[in-house]
């Protein structure tokens, strides 16, 4: 597929001495939705904000859209919607004046119908007229959007986009950035909220400390990694594991009603049918059991601790 | 490829103009404060001056004293609007965050510069004609070299909101944004010869006075006024360029190094 961003041997050292990127190589595929994944402080925003000139590298180049992003930053940057993560709005502005000088600012000519059309698709067309200032925080994150959008950009970072947002508001946007998936705009993502990757993404990568750890399709990642979970409810709670389900490696769960069996779903041997002839064969009776794929949150819990562990 | 670059020209007015805009929008909110107030408080210089006290002073150059201070009330106006206009206009998107945008806009450091420093001149130099329409209530006017005044005028304001830019760019506090205009430009105009002509003080003082680059500012707008000057025209113009051009070089370097802009 090709590429719509290259970034090759980035790195980022803040004046404070911090290294916030250490060298990173990247390429972001035309279309795709792409997920930024890491902890607060992993250095997410930081690649976003080089990437869109707010912030200089230190050493590497970064193509977009074909253009280098410092010699050839006009091109580039037109091209290019960014959605800050913290709420900085003009507070004294109305909605739609903010969002066409936004349009303006891009180097783009009036267009009241793009710009009816956006804020339509975000709910804000009533409030259009309404001072930012007197707006909820939801709102304002919407109006931030709106003023990324302005520009019919091909290229949308969104930095942390469903950070402290209400259900309503986060589900709106995950079908804004579909929509948008279908008009061919491509979608760079970070969170913190695995859900939100996993919901989304077609692409994970997982930063930090500065490092982009793992880069890999979400489906993948998931089956890579993806450990199964299976919970069983027993009949009459058990003190202890009995040693005759050690090679199991069970343990109890909820004061010994639950018994907890951890599998990989890849494997040939699960394990998972033995295991329930050995419970029958003790007398272990159960009323119910479930299984659980374990989420793309539990798969960065543990490249995270396998990271931190590897260091140590 | 080339055909997408082709839609991106050469030069971003869209972009220029929605700043532009955003500014002159921002000084209409706050008339108030933008317009009104300097001219209040011009005309209370015109009654304590120009009536009270101007009626028992001689007249300077020929000039009768409340007409004498016209041009240099004119320039302290002139300079601290500038200076705030421009230092506000810059500094403000700094403190919320809204710099962002800017940054991460297709903008180049020169349209940037155009688009807020010709906001706040244009808002200068509106002010500076308001003030002086105010004046001519007050005292006798003349403006000897209309067309000169005017391109002074304009000189001025783009100069001293060029000046002010950097301060907003330079400050890191509101504090710092309020320093300069009221510890070093206020004196200097209350020094440079705003309420009198130079000629009236002590012969070491003016040489001190010399020293001073708002004399040369003051003057060369008196010039245009009354046709006289405490130096001559020319020397009045170089030193304002002279400004302008140390100006625009401490500009450049700032958005070379992104000083204060960028990490």
């Amino acid at each position: 597929m090709q590429p719509v961003i290259s970034i090759e041997g980035l790195t980022k050292t803040y004046k404070s001495g911090l290294q916030a990127l250490k060298p990173i190589d990247l390429t972001i595929r035309k279309g795709e939705i792409f997920a930024l994944l890491g902890p607060n402080g992993a250095g997410k925003t930081t690649l976003i904000s080089v990437v869109c000139g707010i912030v200089t590298p230190t050493t590497g180049t970064i193509v977009a859209d074909g253009h280098d992003i410092q010699t050839e930053y006009r091109q580039a940057r037109s091209k290019i919607g960014l959605v800050p993560q913290e709420l900085t709005t003009d507070a004294f502005e109305t909605v739609l004046a903010t969002v066409t000088f936004s349009r303006g600012l891009f180097g783009k000519a009036p267009d009241p119908k793009h710009i009816e059309s956006v804020l339509r698709e975000l709910s804000l067309w009533e409030k259009r007229n309404d001072k930012i200032m007197t707006l909820s925080g939801g709102m304002k994150r919407r109006v931030m959007i709106a003023k990324a959008l302005s520009h019919e950009p091909d290229i949308l970072f969104l930095d942390e986009p469903t950070a402290g947002v209400d259900v309503e508001l986060r589900r709106d946007m995950w079908n804004l950035v579909r929509r948008l998936r279908e008009q061919g705009v491509t979608i760079i993502l970070t969170t913190h909220y695995i859900e939100e990757a996993e919901e989304m993404a077609d692409r994970v990568g997982v930063i930090l400390k500065g490092e982009l750890i793992l880069v890999e399709e979400k489906t993948a990642l998931m089956k890579k990694l993806g450990k199964k979970t299976l919970t069983l409810n027993l009949q009459d709670p058990l003190q202890t594991v009995p040693p005759e389900l050690a090679e199991w490696n069970v343990t109890l769960k909820n004061e010994g009603h639950e018994l907890e069996y951890v599998f990989d779903s890849n494997l040939e041997k699960t394990g998972v049918p033995s295991l329930l002839r050995k419970l029958s064969d003790l007398g272990i009776a159960f009323k119910d059991l479930n299984t659980s794929q374990s989420s793309l949150e539990d798969i960065f819990v543990s490249l995270v601790h396998r990271d931190t562990g590897a260091a140590a | 490829m080339n055909s997408q670059s082709s839609r991106v020209p050469a030069f971003n007015g869209y972009g220029v103009w929605a700043i532009y805009k955003f500014e002159m929008a921002r000084a209409l909110r706050t008339i108030w404060q933008s317009v009104v107030t300097p001219v209040i408080t011009t005309a209370l210089y015109f009654v304590v001056f120009g009536s009270a006290i101007g009626s028992r002073m001689t007249e300077i150059d020929g000039v009768p004293y409340g007409a004498f201070i016209v041009p240099g009330l004119i320039m302290l106006s002139l300079f601290t609007q500038s200076i705030f206009n421009a230092s506000f206009g810059i500094y403000f998107p700094k403190f919320t965050g809204t710099i962002y945008e800017l940054l991460s806009a297709p903008v180049s450091p020169l349209e940037i510069v155009i688009a807020y420093v010709g906001a706040a001149a244009t808002k200068s130099a509106a002010l500076g004609l308001i003030i002086l329409a105010t004046a001519a209530f007050f005292v006798p006017l003349q403006v000897l070299h209309p067309i000169e005044m005017l391109a002074f005028l304009i000189l001025i304001s783009t100069t001293f909101s060029l000046f002010g830019f950097i301060i907003g760019i330079w400050a890191n506090g509101f504090e710092q944004l309020q320093m300069i205009p009221m510890l070093v430009v206020t004196p200097l105009t209350f020094l440079g010869g705003s309420f009198y002509s130079i000629d009236m003080l002590p012969p070491a003082w003016r040489t001190v006075t010399l020293f001073n680059p708002v004399v040369y500012l003051i003057s060369g707008f008196r010039w245009t006024f009354y046709g006289s000057g405490d130096v001559g025209i020319g020397v009045s113009l170089a030193a304002t360029f002279g400004f302008l051009l140390i100006c625009l070089l401490i500009v450049g370097w700032m958005f070379r190094t992104g000083y204060r802009l960028k990490n």
